[in-house]
This record gives structure tokens, sequence and C-alpha cells, in this order.
């Protein structure tokens, strides 16, 4: 179906190739996952399929991608319209029209497809992708994964034989995400469509796809394989397959499931063992608290008699759907937003947004980090020495815009460190970030706890909270519902559980870190026990 | 008699039919200073509205307008009443104390109020107020937004823009938003403009962004793939567009001015709406594209319509008969009732009798229960 021959593609002023030589055949009805590092040639990849590569982009393209026997070098995107469907990452930004039936037509009428025939299809694209009460509504009141199947819808009426999506998850919670991935299966599975979809969070699609494309990046050549083959090899896994190499299991499992059923003798084995606390190790003085907050629009509370406080050397996650009043939360706790009534008590407090770039309007980075000792009256280099203590070799003369999107959101956090907040918030700070980007923040986020900060991070990021959560925050419509040490809140509960928990329950593991440690001490004190 | 041939048969009314309905009502209300039919079209404008409006969110656009009109007779009359002096009339209401200015400027400020001058300033107020309402009521009963679906296809390129741009503008509200936020927490006021620069510097940014994006997805959805470019069909659209577009103005201008100066007025609307229409069929030719579900143009529309236009031509009727009615001759004395006009501007009110009523928004199952 999908055919590339030899590709390499060449940004104009571009040193280097962003993919070089890459050879790929996708056949019919497969679902595939192409992953790899930010920046690493993904999205070209995956907009070279369309024509986006090189017609829209500019740049140079080598080699031959034929998709359903058209060459993209004679066919333009707007002339695969009706081949290749392609979801970009953010829905909101692609919608032309302003509401659900409209938008799913609007492709159709651009193709001249007949009255009767439209009516047909945007009927039967409304029951497949389950949106049919929503039909007249606007698309600026969908929920995020609401506005993600439109999308998806919004380009499958047009009957495209491949669809393209570009992180379709990354900005849902975990709910949404979910809505759209079985949207997805039940497009492969019912209709023989063929998906191929970049996505960060492992975790959440692998169990789903036929085949994985590794993209390395700095024009190594890209592999593609069997899901558990490419996976055994990749510096990048989801938590089951991380486990799965601890326990040195073959094949590794995908799925939670599988991963249960192989790890019954592992849960034996660790069931003497207990588990680390994953509590922080020196509580200060509160640097931070509300009590009784109600927040929000008149006659709307967002926030709903809210009490918390949190100690200095403490990471807690606040946890919630879209919605549930996490970003008024932290906005209240920095006075963006005036509490109705309550009280908040907080004294240095900084915040970094969720879109961290918005802090950042320099035309250097050096700039910025000059701009930011001014703003914040320390000393001159005092931001740049603490960005090269967070993401060490920036260089100065780059623009912020051009950075990636960890190095921007390290940037950001030095800006706000500077001014020496003792309450440190982040709203969605793994948004786009990549398996490694997120690997950093989690060293910063314990470096900065151990220093003495208080932290608060808003986030859907399961998989994180249990790496750097003492203390998780659940809020839903507006209160909170549960409030305590991470083990306990989210082993238990089936959204908000990380894979590693779901493996191990009702043993409180949380990650495959303190896993693999346990497994290394018990293994020595096994040896130890047969050398006597 | 298919069903959206029926008045009573509940569906949305095409926006077209309420635009030119609300224009014949501002078209009367353009011709007269008679406060008794001014009043009379803010009212049918009102009951029309309340009486057919849905739930969609412009629909409450009539209440905005009704207050900028309110607001523009206020201010109407503050002005006079500061500025008018004792120019006219000799109904002295009261006094206000004058600010000396000097004889040459020809302005004077405070001094005599007079009966007047107040009430012929109400009345020019009020025309303006009553046309605010037609306007209101046509943007709350067929939204612009609705009304761009159905630009003609030599148009529809223009047509797209307006609605990127009408959804374009709340979003970039909601990044500057977003940003100043960002800024707030960053601190360090330096000044006024300083600031500005570094809010505009990221929500440019984002605009292009986004614009890039949503070029990207409209191209790899199939815009512009059925447009035949033939450069010489192109020239000839637009030429008789615009020419088309100028007698219209022309036209419009000619009546409304009523100066009539033979074919300023009628003749050259005609002849611009003739050429407008000639280059909207031509243009249209070029394209393939199709169009989903248009609101059916039936008999409902043709009535609310034709009421609309019956108080254009009744009004215009009298003001050829009996001017007298309508441009009074003395604002002091209780303003003659224009029967021919009134009667006109009356029918119009049957589109609140005469158009579908609005379908209900889904009602859970019980509400259908109890119904049955």
């Amino acid at each position: 179906m999908i055919r590339f021959e030899h590709v390499s593609v060449t940004y104009s002023g571009a040193s280097a190739p962003t993919l070089s030589d890459v050879e790929l055949h996708v056949p019919e009805g497969e679902m595939v996952l192409v992953m790899g590092r930010t920046g690493s040639g993904k999205s070209t990849l995956l907009r070279a399929i369309n024509g986006l590569v090189p017609h829209f982009s500019g740049g140079t393209l080598r080699g031959r991608v034929v998709v359903d026997g058209r060459d993209t070098a004679t066919h333009r995107p707007r002339d695969l319209a009706d081949v290749v469907g392609f979801v970009g990452q953010d829905p909101l930004a692609g919608f032309v029209t302003d509401n659900v039936e409209d938008e799913l037509a609007y492709g159709m009428e651009s193709l001249g497809i007949s009255p009767s025939t439209m009516r047909k299809r945007v009927e039967e694209t409304l029951d497949l992708l389950g949106l049919a009460d929503l039909r007249g509504r606007p698309l600026a009141q969908l929920s995020g994964g609401q506005q993600q199947r439109v999308a998806i819808g919004a380009v499958l009426t047009t009957h495209p034989k491949v669809l393209v999506l570009d992180e379709p998850t990354s900005a849902l919670d975990p709910l949404g995400a979910e809505d759209v991935l079985a949207t997805l299966q039940r497009l492969v599975h019912d209709l023989g469509m063929t998906v191929v979809l970049a996505e960060h969070r492992l975790e959440r699609v692998v169990q789903y796809v036929d085949r994985i494309v590794h993209v390395p990046g700095n024009g190594e050549p890209v592999e593609a394989g069997d899901p558990a083959a490419v996976l055994a090899t990749t510096p990048i896994a989801p938590p089951v397959v991380q486990l799965g190499r601890a326990a040195g299991w073959s094949p590794l499992p995908l799925t939670v499931r599988n991963a249960r059923r192989r790890s019954v003798e592992l849960r034996a084995r660790l069931a003497d063992v207990r588990p680390p606390e994953h509590r922080a190790t020196a509580l200060g003085a509160p640097v931070g608290s509300v009590k009784d907050l109600v927040a929000g629009y008149p006659r709307r509370p967002v926030i709903k008699g809210v009490t918390i406080s949190v100690a200095a050397g403490e990471i807690v996650a606040l946890m919630g759907r879209n919605g549930a009043g996490k970003s008024t939360l932290l906005r209240t706790f920095v006075g963006l937003h005036k509490p109705t009534s309550g009280r908040v008590k907080v004294d240095e407090v900084g915040l970094v947004p969720q879109v961290p770039a918005d802090l950042l309007y320099a035309a250097t980075v050096a700039d910025e980090c000059s701009l930011a000792d001014r703003d914040a009256g320390a000393t001159k280099g005092a931001t740049r020495a603490l960005l090269d203590r967070l993401a060490p070799g920036i260089p100065d003369e780059q623009h912020p815009r051009d950075l990636s999107e960890g190095q921007k959101l390290s940037v950001a956090l030095a800006i706000v460190l500077v001014s020496e907040p003792k309450l440190l918030l982040l709203d969605e700070p793994t948004r786009g970030l990549d398996y490694v980007a997120k690997q950093q923040l989690i060293t910063i986020l314990h470096q900065l706890a151990d220093a003495g900060h208080g932290v608060v991070f808003a986030t859907h990021d399961v998989e994180l909270v249990a790496e750097v959560a003492s203390r998780v925050v659940v809020l839903a419509d507006g209160e909170t519902v549960a409030d305590g040490a991470a083990p306990d809140v989210v082993v238990s509960s089936p959204a908000f559980a990380p894979q590693v928990a779901k493996v191990m329950a009702p043993q409180p593991w949380l990650t495959v870190h303190d896993v693999a440690a346990a497994l290394s001490s018990t293994n020595g004190a096994l040896a130890g026990t047969t050398h006597e | 008699m298919r069903p959206h041939h029926l008045v009573t048969h509940p569906r949305a009314l095409h926006p077209g039919a309420w635009w030119l309905w609300a224009i014949g009502l501002a078209a009367a209300a353009s011709r007269t200073m008679n406060p008794v039919p001014l009043l009379l079209i803010m009212a049918v404008s009102w009951f029309v509205v309340s009486a057919r409006r849905g739930d969609t969110p412009w629909a409450s656009s009539y209440a905005l307008f009704f207050k900028l009109a309110l607001f523009v007779i206020v201010i109407h009359l503050v002005f006079q009443t500061l500025l008018s002096g004792n120019s006219q009339g000799l109904t002295v209401l009261f006094t206000l104390p004058e600010l000396p200015l000097p004889e040459s400027t020809g302005l004077q400020v405070g001094g005599e109020v007079t009966l007047e001058a107040l009430l012929s300033a109400l009345y020019v107020a009020l025309q303006l107020a009553a046309i605010f309402c037609c306007i209101g009521a046509a943007n709350a009963l067929g939204s612009a937004r609705q009304l761009l679906r159905y630009v003609p296809a030599a148009l529809y390129e223009i047509g797209v823009a307006c609605i990127i741009a009408l959804t374009f503008a709340p979003q970039l509200a909601t990044d500057a938003r977003r940003v100043r936020d960002a800024a707030r927490l960053r601190g360090g006021s330096t000044g006024r403009i300083r600031r500005f620069g570094r809010l505009a510097m990221p929500m440019l940014e984002g605009a292009l962004e986004r614009s890039v994006d949503l070029a990207a997805a409209m191209d790899s959805r199939g815009y512009g793939r059925t447009t035949v470019s033939d450069p010489r069909s192109r020239r000839i659209t637009s030429a008789l567009v615009i020419t088309g577009m100028l007698g219209v103005c022309l036209g419009v201008y000619g009546i409304l001015s009523g100066t009539e100066s033979g074919w300023m007025g009628l003749p050259a609307l005609l002849v611009g709406c003739v050429l407008g229409i000639a280059g909207l069929v031509v243009g249209g030719r070029r394209t393939g594209r199709t169009r989903y579900r248009p609101d059916p143009w039936a008999l409902p529309e043709l009535l609310v319509v034709a009421s609309g236009l019956t108080a254009a031509v009744l009004t215009f009727w009298q003001m050829r008969t009996d001017p007298t009615t309508l441009v009074l001759a003395s604002v002091n004395d209780v303003p003659p009732v224009p029967v021919l006009a009134c009667v006109g501007i009356l029918v119009a009110v049957l589109p609140a009798f005469l158009a579908p009523p609005l379908p209900r928004p889904e009602s859970p199952a019980r509400d259908l229960e109890v119904a049955a």
C-alpha cells in the first residue's frame, strides 16, 4: 500500500539529510507505529506519505514514495486526499468549519462528491465514530478526545485507504486517548484500513500495532519489524517491556495481560520484599497551602473547597480529567486567578505554564537568560548557570523557538527557578516530551526536591507520577477525591495505576527500576545462601 | 406538497431570507424620521426575534444590538443638549451654563436647550436605532457566519477566508490571554511598549504556526483540487463582479439618499445586479465543488422576503404620495400616523408566524413518552 524506495529528505538550509535512504513497505490493512526521538524525522516520514513533504514543506526528496500506485512526485497532497487521510497533532488547528457535521463534509465538498453520497457518508461516519450525538455542536466546545475523533472522521469521509496520524493522543487525558485508540483499532479491524501513527507514549499504543518502525535519527538507518523484536533493542520502551527485559522474559510481553500471566513466578519471588516507599526523604517546612479554596467563574466554580498544603522536599502530582480544575488550582497558587473564597498562603512561587514557549520571547538563548537575570534581579549569569545544570550544552546563539520541546522546558524552568521560588508548579510538563527528555525532567525534579523546593505538577502521565511523585492528589469536579502517598493512591486505581503496578498487583510496585533493584538484591541474597 | 414548503414543518429558515427581510425593514426605517413607524419597526423586529430565534450562541446578539441602539440615542441626546445652543426652536426647556468660546469657532457649548432641538435629535437617533435593531435581528435569526456558507461558488475563496478569520479571532484572544499570563509569571514590567513587544512575538509566532498548520490540513483534505484555473475566465469573472458591485452600490445609494437623479437609483441597481449575477454564474462554472446539505429555498423563505419587501415598498410609496407624514414639518406637533407605511411595517411581523418554527433540541425520551 505504501512503499518508500531509497527515500532521503533534506530540508533547505540543513547540512545533513533528515531521513536517509529509507526503504519501507507497509502492506494493506496494517497498523504501524512510527517511534523515535523528537527531531528524529518521524513527522517527516509521516508527511512524506501524503506528499506534504516536499510539496508543502519544501526541501529535496530523493527516491520514490508510492501510495496505492500514486507517486507523490507527480501527485500533490490534494491529489492524494482520496487515498491518504492525514490528521495533525492539534486537531483544532486543522478545522476549517465550525460545527461537526460541516467539518465532516468539508473534504467531500472539495472533492466534488455528489450531495446524496455526501449525506450518506456523513451519517455513516457519525455512527462509525460515535459522534451522532454531537452532530450540530460547535467544534470549539468539544473535549480533546471528541475533537480528535472529529478530525479523524473528517478525513474518513473521503474514504481513504490509508490513515496517517501524527501523535494523535499526546494532548489527551488517558480516557480520551483510549477513546481515540479504540476508534483506530476498529478502523483497522473492521474496515481493513492501513493506519500509520507516530506516538511518544508507547505504553498506550504498542499493544495495538502490528509493526513498529523505529526512526533513530542522525541519519541512521530506519528499522522496521515485529513490535516485540524491535522493542527488545530500542533505547525507548514502555514499562511492561522494560519489566520483561529486567526479568529476562522472551518473547517480551507487550500488554499488561501478557506480562501478568508471565509474572506469576516473579511475584512469588518478590512476595516478601517490601517495595520502596516513594515518600519524600526529608519533609521541610510548608512552602505553600490553600485552605477551603473556591475559585473559578461567577456562579460556575471550578475549584470547590480544596485544602492542600505542600511541604519543602515534597513532589506532589495533581491528577484528574481534563477540566477537573488542575490548571485553575495552579493558577490560583501563583495569583493569576483570584480566589472567590478561601485562603492561599505562599511566599515565593513559580509556575511553568502548559506551553513553556510562552515564557520565551528573546531572539537568542543568551538574551533570554540575561533578560531573566534582570527580571528576577539576580546576579549576571545566574540563569545561564542554572540552565547549564539542568540541560548542559544548549548553544548561546540559538533561537529559543528552534529548541526541542525538552530544551524549551529546560530554559523555561531555568527562567522560573532563577527567582528562587520555594514552591515550583508545573502544568503538564511532559506534553510533547520524548522519553529521553522525560528522564531528564525526572532527574531535575528529584534534584529540586532534594534541594528543598516543594514541587507540584499537574499531569495525565501515570508513568511519570510513578517515577517521581511522593504524594498524589486526585481532583474530580473541583474537589479533592484522593490525597496520599503515591503507592496508596495510584496502585488501586484502574485509571491512574502505572503498568508495573497493574502487573504486580496486589504488591505495590510502581516502577521497573524498583523491581529491577529488588530482583538484583534477592538474586544476591539467593546466591549468598547457595554459596554457604 | 413537500414538507419544506409547509410553514409548520420545523426547520431552520435560510439565513439569506432573514437578511433580505431585515434589509427591507431597514430600508423602510431609512426613509422616515417619524417616531411612529420607527418605534413600530423596532417592535416588529423584537417580536419576530423573540418568536423565531434558536438557542445558538449568536441568537443573543439582538440584545447586544438593542443596547447599542439605546446607547446611540443617549449619546445623541447628550451631545445635542451640550452643543445645540438656541440654534433652533423657541420652546426653551432649560438653560445650561454657557462655556465662553470665541465667536469664530461657530461652536456653542451649553446655553439654552430647546424642545425642538432635543426632539429632532431624538428622531434622528431613533432612525439609527431602528436600523441597528434590524441588523441585530438579522444576526440573531441567521448569523453572518451561517450566511457565509451560501457565498456563491465564484467567491468561495473569500468566503473561506472570512470563515477562518471568524474562527481565528477568538483563538487569537485565547492566545493573547495565555501569553499575557505567562508574561506576568515572568514578572519584570519594563514599560508598556517593551511589554507589548514581548507579548507580540509569541502571539505572532503562534498565529503564523497555526495558519501554516491550517494550510497543510486544508491541502491534505483536497482544498483547491477541483478548481480549474483558467486565467481568462477568472479575469472576466472579477471584472463582471466588480462592475456589478459598483452598480449596486450606486443604485442603493441613489435610492436610499432619495436624490433619484435619473440613472443613479433603480436603473443602476438593476444593471449592477445583472452584471454581478452574470459574473457569479460565469465564475461558479469553473469550480467542481459540491455543497453539503444546503438549506432549501422554499415557500416560507419567499413569504419572509416578501413581507420584508412589503414594508420597504409601502414606505417608499408613502414617501411618494404623502411625504409630510414621514418627514415631519414641525417636530413639536404630535407625529401623524402614516397609514400605508405602518401597514407595510405590520406586514413584516408576519414571519413570526410564517417562518417555520425551529426544531426543538433533542429532548430526553421521557418527554416523548409524555407527548405520546
